[in-house]
């Protein structure tokens, strides 16, 4: 495979394992109304994830880097075309990010309440913006020849979108659920093992429906009919899908969160290689289409970016694997007793 | 509006209010990991409170400065598309490796330190903040290396419509990036120094706590004389690099209109733009601009009207900032020559204290007004000489960056306020009382 080729297929890997990391904390986020009955057990999920969130968000920007880095012109149009949807994710996490760090600072009801709103809009509206976005690049942007979308963000809300964004969000609960039934005992833990189980039958309906809506929609399994080996990532993405459920029937949680991490990057690379070699489709006309060709930056620059990637994302597995070792196990009334805790 | 003047405005208060968190996080954390280590080596428990008291202030401005970050990396993709497609060969390959090299390291390691308490080994727990501490470092070290690039390229060439880059080294250890870096480093330690010492100073003043905050103080009194003098030393170094490679900005800065060898610095100015002129000026010391360019009082300075009118940077805005800047840069030394002297009789200096804790605000103002006169003064270009800002703007409706503009100032103006507010509250509280 081409520098360009490999190129593609790291930018796919890194919006994967963003949507893979942060994912369950916007489930956590999501779900903070509903699961947590009062502010112990509501801390307990803030802090479940506490340690670990900020360095999941690194993702995105490493993602958002990389686009810049290796695809110039895909981040340029990708970044302008979508302004406003982009602008409402960058505003969501602001806020996420703040309620995370300042709830916890002052012990009034008004002051939680709004860091409580902000935690579960501030998850809910990137989950399922990135949803509708990443769908609607499937499916193709009106990307005219002089490379200027000329969408509107109400335009993204169609029928496929919102599809997208149903899915994400479920892949997200769902993800998030499970992690949260690895964190807590008691009540809290049942009650997060049935939203699991709960949440399954739909996720798998959502996910069935996006499959059969890109037929109609997209040109996704072009690819796929070419090389029909490629309908391996489907067929692994469902399996995993329904490894998570028996795993979660036999509490082994761990397991379970393994594979609803492949679910999602299985999802995620469903639609990558569909792309390939598009990374943003025009839908006026495939001659507009943002290759990985037509936007890649010099070689000089791939190879030395290559190089960068090789030495340093490896290191960041290794110490962001280090993080979740250290804080492994359930969190506990001590943990939260704790100043510096959420 | 003017999409060019909204976009701008907008990346002006995003960069601008990060930057308000950037320097404290710069210093504080070695200020930290130093007080932290003393721990863990001496087991002095003291240097534990001192360490979870500055802690505490750090991870609030941290949390601040990390979430404000997020969105410059990806504006340049919503607001300067034409620019992030000419020179994101270059420039998005810097910020790629800071995140990946640098900003991912400080990301994961906060959570650990914050949480990481009961888990590790006082001194393990002490080398996480060193290592937050030189992640944050080598961050810095990548987003000025990008920056320095804007205002200095080198290393590229112009290839299919874009500059490309043609050698990497050249980028990364030209001479403008490495005097930038220094400057904006120690300008960052005289932040927090100065952030240290008027808290301890309103401690002082009220008697409480006294060892604890005295040695704090004292921390920030070596911190702050030592980067004082050095940045004032290394800036004038980066002042004869700046009048070489772009004159125009020397120019604007001391509203120099006419050539002339010789060139005198005027200490008061307001210039007259349209008629190419100043209105008043007055303390004219001869030959101390050439001086201050060139390192030589006969050196030739070219003045404004030999640029093209549209060539020409916003004048009023870069003389202020820089007057700014170094009467700013002048009175730290001061402060902070008064402070050595005065180090073992703190408590008997109350008037002293106090002009410290006033002080507190003043480094963020020096510091902000240095970053308004690199890039103000480097208009009309986004990258000198190669690029106009004009041109760099992405082609979207002007409204979209209204309605977000808006958004910044409303969102940013609560999250400035609420942090601020955390951020004294910590300050002011007295670390005895737990």
């Amino acid at each position: 495979m081409d520098l360009q080729g490999i190129w593609f297929f790291l930018w796919g890997l890194l919006w994967a394992l963003f949507f893979m990391t942060d994912g369950f904390d916007f489930g956590i986020g999501i779900l903070y109304p509903f699961l947590g009955k009062n502010d112990f057990e509501k801390r307990i999920m803030i802090n479940s994830v506490g340690p670990l969130w900020n360095g999941n968000e690194v993702w995105l920007i490493t993602a958002g880097g990389v686009t810049f880095a290796a695809f110039p012109l895909a981040y340029a149009i990708m970044f302008s075309s979508l302004y406003s949807g982009l602008m409402l994710i960058l505003f969501a996490l602001i806020l996420r990010g703040v309620a995370f760090e300042f709830r916890g600072k002052i012990d009034k009801k008004i002051w939680r309440n709004f860091w409580d709103i902000s935690i579960f809009a501030g998850s809910l509206v990137p989950a399922v913006l990135f949803g509708i976005t990443f769908a609607n690049i499937f499916k193709g942007l009106p990307i005219e020849q002089s490379g200027v979308s000329s969408g509107s963000f109400f335009d993204l809300l169609n029928f496929y979108g919102i599809i997208g964004g149903l899915l994400f969000l479920l892949l997200f609960l769902f993800h998030g659920s499970v992690w949260l039934a690895i964190k807590t005992d008691g009540e809290l833990h049942e009650r997060s093992k049935s939203t699991a189980l709960v949440l399954w039958p739909f996720l798998l309906i959502i996910a069935l429906c996006f499959l059969g809506a890109s037929w109609f929609f997209t040109k996704l399994y072009d690819n796929y009919l070419a090389n029909p080996i490629l309908f391996f990532d489907i067929l692994l993405t469902v399996a995993a899908l329904f490894a998570a459920r028996f795993f979660i029937k036999n509490d082994d949680f761990f397991k379970a969160w393994f594979s609803s991490a492949i679910v999602i990057l299985g999802s995620v690379f469903f639609g990558i290689i569909g792309l390939y070699p598009n990374m943003l489709p025009s839908s006026i006309n495939t001659d507009f289409s943002v290759t990985a060709y037509n936007a890649a930056s010099s070689p000089l620059t791939l190879k030395i970016m290559l190089v960068v990637v090789i030495m340093f994302i490896p290191a960041v597995i290794a110490y962001q694997a280090w993080a979740y070792y250290i804080f492994r196990g359930k969190v506990t009334k001590e943990d939260l007793s704790y100043e510096e805790s959420y | 509006m003017d999409i060019v003047l909204l976009s701008r405005l907008q990346f002006a208060t995003a960069t601008m209010f990060h930057f308000l968190f950037v320097p404290l996080t710069l210093g504080l954390s070695i200020m930290i990991a130093i007080m932290e280590t003393r721990y863990a080596v001496t087991g002095d428990k003291i240097y534990l409170s001192m360490t979870k008291f500055w802690g505490k202030i750090f991870l609030i401005n941290f949390g601040l400065g990390i979430v404000t970050g997020i969105t410059l990396e990806f504006q340049f993709g919503t607001n300067w598309s034409r620019y992030s497609a000419f020179v994101g060969d270059i420039f998005g390959s810097l910020l790629a490796i800071e995140a990946t090299a640098a900003f991912f390291l400080e990301s994961t390691l906060i959570g650990i330190w914050i949480f990481g308490w009961r888990k590790l080994s006082p001194k393990a727990h002490a080398a996480v903040m060193w290592l937050i501490a030189g992640a944050s470092t080598l961050s810095a070290v990548w987003i000025i290396i990008a920056n320095s690039w804007m205002q200095h390229p080198v290393g590229y060439v112009l290839r299919n419509g874009r500059a490309e880059l043609s050698d990497f080294s050249a980028v990364v250890f030209q001479k403008f990036a490495v005097l930038q870096f220094l400057h904006t480093i120690s300008a960052a330690y005289i932040v927090s120094a100065f952030f240290v010492m008027g808290v301890s100073a309103y401690h002082l003043l009220k008697k409480q706590s006294i060892t604890f905050f005295t040695r704090s103080f004292k921390i920030g009194l070596i911190f702050g004389l030592i980067f004082s003098i050095f940045t004032a030393i290394e800036g004038d170094m980066h002042g004869v690099h700046v009048s070489e490679v772009q004159p125009a900005k020397l120019a604007a800065m001391e509203a120099h209109w006419e050539t002339a060898r010789r060139a005198p610095l005027t200490l008061f100015a307001i210039p007259d733009e349209k008629n190419e002129r100043n209105f008043v000026e007055f303390g004219a010391i001869p030959g101390l601009l050439s001086f201050l360019g060139y390192h030589d009082f006969n050196a030739e300075v070219k003045g404004l009207k030999d640029f093209p009118r549209e060539e020409r940077p916003p004048v009023l805005i870069s003389l202020f900032s820089f007057r700014t800047m170094v009467g700013l840069g002048t009175l730290f030394i001061l402060l902070t020559i008064i402070g050595w002297l005065r180090r073992n009789r703190l408590l008997e200096s109350p008037l002293y204290l106090k002009a410290m804790v006033l002080s507190i605000p003043l480094p963020y103002v020096a510091i902000e007004a240095g970053w308004v006169l690199a890039e103000v003064g480097r208009q009309p270009w986004i990258v000198y000489g190669l690029m106009k800002t004009s041109d760099a703007v992405s082609p979207i409706a002007s409204s979209q960056v209204l309605v977000s503009l808006i958004a910044f100032i409303l969102i940013y103006g609560l999250l400035g306020i609420t942090g601020f507010y955390l951020i004294i509250k910590n300050a002011v509280k007295n670390p005895a009382r737990g």
